[in-house]
């Protein structure tokens, strides 16, 4: 009966009703699309690095932690690091920051054929002149580029002349030397990729050639490379995450506190006549904590639908520069973080109309 | 052989009631030494003008309020010494109200409206036959699924009368039932009053301006400034 009453009020209000569940289900939406986001992006990094075929990575300074902003190095460590026993093939790279989130990499794409395959073309094919650029899929996508077009990047205008699959190295391809030039990085690169003719040797080649290196570079494994890109060892990210569960919490509190508020208020003379009829506090406690219950419900579940939208969204329309994955395992969390936002911000109204006076109310007109 | 019957004590007794609110800075002492007795099954009229305390004695009759100072027995058992919840639960066994305004649900229907009482008074299972044959006198029976919105005044006391009535109380506090209510209603809401009265013995205590009304009771006793007159 109880129940009935719930879902009548609900019902009765329904455009509140909605509107709360709506705001509950925005932050339940964010939750996800920032998991999502996170975890697709780490994917995303992750699967290139796996694909590139290299078993250990070197890379400028003596961390191998994240570092975004390494300066290049000179490219004669190239051919020191191709006599080192094991090391069957190794590629160097530059990759310079060209627009948010996506570098643009230099290559010699005689090389990197040698070493594992190269690219699927799509459409076009390798460079045919010095200007010539080689974009993914997903970036011809975003931004509606098509062969033989021309696009302006780090100040410099490029031919389209192929369009890859997507996946590996990187979005934005350009001959080595021509990027080295065009960025006064003469005979510099910032990457190199190695391969063993053994890869169970890796951790011995790395160890060696750490040392061989002395901090110049930093060689790791693609397995510890990968293993990075995971939430857990992001320490930033998990803060990010942290703080937007608990704004999403601030948010459902704020949200049911003033929804519930207004509906106790608006519900005096119901509460007095629940209580003329032998309502105790709690009952009416009951009440407003279930109806509260109801609605964060209702809010994860427009929140977890909610989140194939924007994923959707983001995937149709930027595809180049974020990507979405679906996070289930997080659906239970966030709609925990939505029950217990809502839960904090009906113990005042819930309370407040508990201890209400049933005479005032039947007396109010 | 001759039995010798009880003097049955009175159902409703009150002694001494004072009640003081405090609006602001000044006392407003809405009620000042009240003592009643009421027999059960009898069904008194209250009459007074506006404002001589009639709806604060039935709030404290039926323990939605305390008392200032004085003593309120309910079938013999004092409500100064019961606690809150106590209170509560007296009131869910032994006592049901009508209002001038019904206070009907507005969310539920009829039939829900009537159904939370019994939820709230701890009745499950089905309603008994002598329940639906009320609802019948009140006439009432083909209105349930409506809300209050789609009832008329009539229908609503009406529903608010057996929403009173359903879990059986002794005691029924209306507090101008007919209040707002034409004529032709009104008449209609006394005669269930006093019929409910005859046929299951409850014990009505009602406010009312209208002598009229008045004339539906066994007794009337007046107030005015918060005393009795008798
Ligand atoms: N909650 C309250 N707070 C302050 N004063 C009240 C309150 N309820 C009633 N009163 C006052 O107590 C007096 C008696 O009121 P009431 O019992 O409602 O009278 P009646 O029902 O006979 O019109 C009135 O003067 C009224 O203004
Ligand atoms: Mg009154």
């Amino acid at each position: 009966m109880i129940n009935k009453l719930v879902v009548q009020n609900l019902r009765h209000r329904w455009v509140r009703t909605l509107l709360s569940a709506l705001i509950i289900g925005v932050q339940v939406t964010s939750i996800l699309t920032l998991l999502g986001l996170s975890r697709g992006m780490l994917k995303d990094s992750e699967n290139r690095a796996r694909t590139l075929g290299a078993d250990i990575i070197l890379r400028p300074g003596s961390s191998a932690a994240f570092n975004l902003s390494s300066a290049p190095v000179p490219a004669k460590f190239l051919p020191l690091v191709l006599r080192q026993p094991h090391v069957k093939d190794a590629v160097g790279v530059l990759s310079v920051a060209a627009i948010l989130l996506t570098p643009i990499i230099g290559v010699d794409l005689d090389d990197f054929t040698r070493f594992n395959g190269g690219f699927r073309f799509l459409k076009g094919g390798p460079f045919q002149a010095p200007d010539d650029i080689i974009v993914d899929e997903y970036y011809a996508k975003q931004n509606k580029v098509s062969l033989g077009q021309t696009i302006k990047l780090i100040n410099h205008d490029w031919r389209v002349c192929g369009i890859i699959e997507s996946g590996k190295l990187g979005r934005l391809v350009v001959q080595l030397g021509r990027l080295q030039f065009l960025t006064s990085n003469p005979d510099k690169i910032t990457q190199i990729f190695v391969r063993l003719d053994d890869p169970v040797q890796t951790d011995a080649v790395v160890e060696q050639l750490n040392k061989l290196l002395e901090g110049n570079l930093t060689a790791s494994s693609i397995e510890v490379l990968a293993s990075q890109y995971r939430i857990d060892n992001i320490p930033v990210l998990k803060t990010f995450i942290v703080v937007v569960n608990v704004l999403a919490i601030f948010v459902g509190f704020l949200v049911v506190f003033l929804s519930m508020y207004t509906a106790v208020v608006e519900r005096t003379r119901e509460i007095g006549v629940l209580k003329a009829l032998g309502a105790k506090p709690v009952t009416i406690l009951n009440l407003l904590v279930r109806e509260t219950v109801v609605l964060a419900l209702m809010g994860s579940l427009l929140g977890i639908i909610m989140s194939f939208g924007t994923q959707a969204l983001i995937m149709t329309l930027v595809p180049a520069s974020l990507q979405v994955v679906q996070v289930p395992d997080w659906w239970g969390y966030a709609t925990l973080i939505a029950v217990a936002g809502a839960l904090l911000g009906a113990i005042y109204p819930g309370l407040r109309a508990a201890r209400q006076d049933a005479i005032e109310a039947l007396a109010y007109d | 052989m001759t039995e010798v019957i009880p003097a049955k004590q009175p159902i409703i007794r009150v002694r001494g009631l004072r009640k003081t609110y405090r609006a602001g800075e000044v006392d407003v002492h809405a009620l000042r030494g009240v003592d009643l007795d009421v027999k059960a099954g009898e069904f008194v009229a209250v009459v007074g003008p506006s404002g001589s305390g009639k709806s604060t004695l039935f709030h404290i009759l039926g323990g939605l309020a305390a008392p200032t100072s004085g003593e309120v027995w309910i079938d013999g058992e004092s409500l100064q010494k019961m606690s809150d919840s106590e209170r509560t639960e007296m009131r869910q066994r032994k006592v049901g109200f009508v209002f001038q305004k019904y206070n009907l649900l507005p969310t539920l229907t009829a039939r829900d409206n009537i159904e939370i009482a019994r939820y709230l008074g701890h009745r499950n299972g089905p309603v008994d036959a002598s329940f639906n044959q009320m609802l019948d006198l009140l006439g009432i029976s083909d209105r349930l699924n409506r809300k209050p919105s789609a009832l008329s005044g009539g229908e609503q006391q009406r529903v608010a009368i057996a929403r009173a009535l359903v879990n059986n109380p002794a005691i029924v506090l209306a507090d101008e039932p007919t209040g707002n209510l034409d004529t032709e209603n009104s008449t209609a809401v006394l005669g269930l009053l006093r019929q409910v009265n005859e046929r299951l013995g409850q014990t009505i205590l009602m406010i009312t301006h209208n002598p009229e009304a008045a004339a539906f009771a066994d007794r009337t006793v007046s107030m005015r400034d918060g005393r009795i007159l008798e």
